[in-house]
């Protein structure tokens, strides 16, 4: 017999913020000087008794709230998601700030946009889009608010 | 009425000029997501060495108004609030955006904002020594109270469980302790570099509200746009300054809300928003309409922000005690100018104070007009297809993180926690009390130890935080916002069971 996934999924999903608390909470207690963890220990069992409180309900099923992730949203997020994953814990400072900005938007902009790929004016569109956006981007926080990025190989 | 005295000095050319730079600047500013009142005010102090005094806070003070409202446009066409003082605008005012209502949606907003500000400002204006003596009441273990009571209040914010939104915020709670300790220097819960120096709220804040949104998006697939959820319809401003007149009961709680709110030190007008909400939500014959675009949600959580902004300046111009992360900040303004505030202020340097407080004044009208216009424009926005609203937001997110403290710890910290945040958005947490317990955190544990230390000298730690009237009075208001929310939600519970009875009876053959 196989479970039905929302349930699953809450199971995983509050048994998660479950081992977060019990950890948090047993850090809290053991960690030294223990005069630093008096508030943390307060915050942290309560914390870890709502948890408990929350994952036992998704074990007996009887979560309300929250539908989840269906398997086409799934689809849906995954290769954004990874686009945006590299772009932010890789990219961004080993290709440079406004390299990896670029790229990573107009991959998104590529993979989202309902226009048709095979018709060139659409990539002409998300080009000049990319290109605007990253002009401003660069104006507002490079020319304007001097804010330094990373270089990375190119810029 | 000193004040009038010096309300010439408002329009002289120069000021005048800077109090509209400062408003319309602060209105763009306000409505990027991710550039916070605190952050655009901080920015702008180095732009403010060469001026005059009164022309500096002029400028910061027009800044200070201006982006609280300008982050209501963000907050409703986008739902991120552009300031943590918007959160509260994005339950009713963005689905009043998706409904095609975003254009009367921000009209309200700018109105509801110049009407508590206003009233917030005159609050300064009159009550000044009276209101500074009442905040002065507040000990540690009244702040104490009221930050938990912040965070509890936001748990029946969300019309979900009450359990999942109390548990939301203690985590936002213990993601406050993450860093080193203040008092022993010891390392707290540093599980990466990027958390070395703790989780600054700003790039949390980014990540908690933009990525959420932004992953909502991307998870839509390739559809041809986003745009027919956010298409913004004209609608005349003389209706929208009617509607706001008549939802009185809304305006009141959130101007009287936000004032009070602001007088306290250290709260500031993060929770203001949130608790004028809940506030008018709980006291509105209209109750069940909150969360589905209803008007009052917006005008009470609206009024509300910009009514903090005058009285939060009470103790810091009296006492030097900022009422709000942007109050502390507007202090640095002061200092820079040889300026120190207290209650010798007014004496020492009339012009320079009275000329600031004016311009605030002024400044809420004109926050207003130009925020009706931005209003009229923003339709422009709302049409942006979903594709490019998606790659916008996250651009914006991971520069606005990384512009913070020029910190790629910063945007680790914004990406894992909307990604996070989204995952637990779709098993019923809520971002808004993490929000607030990150914010409310460091508050709650900074008079808890003091508090506990003034106990350990004076009485027990049992009698310090739980005898006085103040003390029970927040002690009661706690158990109450939660009770009342369990009861609530039981209610429904029992109405949801009722009505799936009759479903079930009807679908039977």
């Amino acid at each position: 017999m196989t479970m039905p996934l929302p349930r699953a999924q809450h199971i995983v999903a509050s048994g998660l913020v479950a081992a977060v608390g019990v950890t948090v909470a047993w850090l809290s207690y053991t960690q030294e000087p223990a005069e630093a963890f008096v508030f943390p220990r307060l915050i942290s069992t309560v914390f870890a008794v709502l948890a408990l409180w929350t994952f036992g309900k998704a074990l007996l099923g009887r979560t309300r709230f929250g539908n989840g992730l269906d398997r086409t949203a799934m689809a849906n997020i995954a290769p954004g998601l990874v686009v945006a994953l590299v772009y932010i814990f890789w990219a961004a400072e080993t290709l440079g700030f406004y390299t990896a900005s670029t790229l990573a938007f107009f991959a998104i902009l590529t993979l989202y946009d309902p226009a048709p790929h095979g018709v060139l004016r659409s990539w002409l569109k998300r080009l000049i889009i990319t290109g605007g956006f990253l002009a401003v981007m660069y104006g507002l926080f490079a020319l304007l608010l001097n804010v330094f990025t990373p270089r990375g190989l190119f810029f | 009425m000193e004040f009038l005295g010096y309300f010439g000095e408002v329009f002289a050319p120069a000021n005048f000029g800077l109090l509209l730079l400062g408003t319309i600047g602060g209105l763009i500013l306000g409505a990027t997501p991710g550039l916070s009142p605190t952050m655009a005010v901080a920015l702008l102090i180095p732009f403010t060495f060469r001026l005059e005094p009164a022309q500096g806070l002029i400028l910061l003070g027009a800044a200070y108004t201006s982006t609280v409202a300008g982050g209501a446009v963000s907050a409703i066409l986008l739902k991120i609030p552009g300031a943590p003082a918007n959160i509260a605008t994005t339950l009713d005012g963005h689905t009043m955006a998706m409904k095609g209502q975003g254009a009367r949606a921000l009209q309200l907003s700018f109105i509801a904002s110049a009407v508590g500000g206003v009233v917030g400002v005159l609050l300064l204006i009159f009550l000044t020594p009276m209101l500074a003596q009442w905040a002065l009441a507040f000990g540690p273990s009244h702040l104490f109270w009221l930050a938990i009571l912040g965070v509890t209040v936001i748990g029946s914010l969300d019309s979900g469980s009450v359990v999942k939104g109390l548990l939301s915020g203690c985590i936002g709670l213990w993601l406050a302790t993450i860093g080193f300790d203040d008092i022993m220097g010891a390392q707290r819960f540093i599980f990466h570099p990027s958390v070395a120096g703790g989780i600054n709220v700003i790039p949390a804040l980014i990540g908690l509200f933009a990525i959420p949104q932004v992953i909502t998006m991307l998870a839509r697939g390739r559809q041809p746009s986003g745009a027919e959820a956010l298409t913004v319809e004209r609608h005349p401003v003389g209706k929208a300054f009617r509607e706001v007149f008549s939802r009185s009961r809304a305006l009141t709680i959130g101007t009287v809300t936000g004032a009070v709110i602001g007088l306290v030190p250290g709260v500031g007008g993060q929770i203001a928003g949130l608790v004028a909400y809940d506030q008018a939500k709980k006291l509105s014959p209209e109750r069940d309409k909150f969360g589905t675009g209803h008007s009052e949600g917006v005008i009470a959580a609206e009024s509300a922000n910009n009514a903090m902004v005058g009285p939060s300046l009470v103790p810091l111009l009296t006492l030097s005690i900022p009422g709000s992360p942007t109050a502390a900040v507007l202090l640095g303004g002061l200092l820079i100018h040889g300026i120190f505030p207290g209650s010798d202020l007014f004496d020492n340097y009339p012009d320079v104070a009275w000329t600031f407080i004016n311009s605030m004044l002024v400044g809420q009208i004109l926050m207003c007009i130009f925020g009706l216009y931005v209003a009229g424009l923003a339709a422009r926005v709302a049409q942006v297809p979903n594709a490019v609203m998606a790659a916008v937001v996250l651009g914006l997110a991971v520069f606005g993180s990384y512009s913070v403290q020029n910190s790629m710890g910063d945007v680790y910290v914004m990406a894992a926690l909307g990604t996070g945040m989204y995952f637990l958005e779709r098993f019923g947490f809520s971002a808004a009390p993490l929000v607030l317990g990150l914010i409310l955190g460091p508050i709650a544990e900074a008079n808890f130890i003091q508090g506990s230390m003034i106990a350990n000298a004076t009485s027990s730690i049992g009698q310090y935080f739980f005898t006085g009237g103040l003390n029970l009075l927040l002690i009661v208001l706690v158990v109450a916002s939660i009770a009342y929310s369990v009861w609530m939600e039981l209610r429904d519970r029992r109405v949801t069971t009722k009505d799936e009875v009759i479903g079930e009876r009807e679908a039977r053959p």
